[in-house]
């Protein structure tokens, strides 16, 4: 775990729980009165198949400094307070919560928009992969263009 | 040396997740890659892909990267996670 002052990313094998997240971006914390979570699951199906579950690999050390470098850009481009950045590794089944990206800011616009950058830069620059498990068998995911344009955009 | 790791598919197709180089011939990331390509032809395919991403020390780096001993370098497909 990485922690600075109103920073904390997290990378673990571990469930997280949502209320608690909430309650630690809010502890202490009179100066923001929005606080923006995105949490992400997995799904029953991608691409047509039925999925069963997903394993989650990553580069130890390297995802760290690359989600410690995605937030910093969206601190210098918005007004935001804390963040926090969950990612789970390790096999996950159907509806298992995979990621959790926590902003808090004075006014909501800011808490948004850093948000949404964060879950976008990390989609394309955080070295984590996913493994697949179908009824068909196992199969490592292919990146999306429609994700590489999306983080292209901001 | 240069220590040399991979991931995921990548390191599924090589069956390897990390080696040591001796670096004193190699400057830069795509002259590292050239080098690990001539292993043989399997590896010469496996490094044909010009999707695979590389990087130098956790960060996300270009072929062009230069590179010295007791650097780590990484090499893997396009990213995945979220």
């Amino acid at each position: 775990m990485t922690k600075n002052s109103d920073t904390e990313i997290s990378i673990q094998a571990a469930d997280f729980n949502l209320a608690d997240e909430v309650a630690l971006l809010e502890q202490y914390n009179a100066i923001d009165g929005a606080v923006v979570t995105f949490t992400g699951r997995v799904r029953n199906q991608n691409e047509g198949k039925k999925v069963t579950s997903l394993t989650l690999e990553h580069y130890p050390g390297m995802t760290e400094k690359s989600l410690a470098k995605i937030i910093n850009t969206a601190k210098e481009r918005w007004r935001i307070g804390r963040v926090k950045v969950i990612h789970r590794v390790g096999e996950l089944f159907i509806g298992e919560q995979i990621v959790f990206v926590g902003v808090t800011s004075k006014h909501r616009q800011d808490a948004f928009a850093a948000n949404e950058f964060i879950m976008d830069y990390l989609k394309v620059q955080a070295p984590f992969w996913k493994k697949e498990s179908t009824e068909q068998g196992n199969h490592w995911l292919d990146a999306k263009t429609s994700d590489e344009n999306k983080a292209a955009k901001w | 040396m240069i220590k040399v790791v991979f991931f995921a598919a990548l390191r599924e197709q090589l069956n390897c997740s990390e080696l040591s180089l001796n670096s004193d011939k190699l400057t830069t990331v795509a002259e590292l890659k050239a080098e690990l390509a001539s292993k043989d032809e399997h590896w010469q395919q496996v490094f044909a892909n010009n999707a695979l991403l590389s990087a130098v020390n956790h960060d996300m780096v270009h072929n062009e990267q230069a590179i010295k001993p007791g650097d780590e370098v990484a090499f893997f497909p396009p990213v995945t996670g979220g």
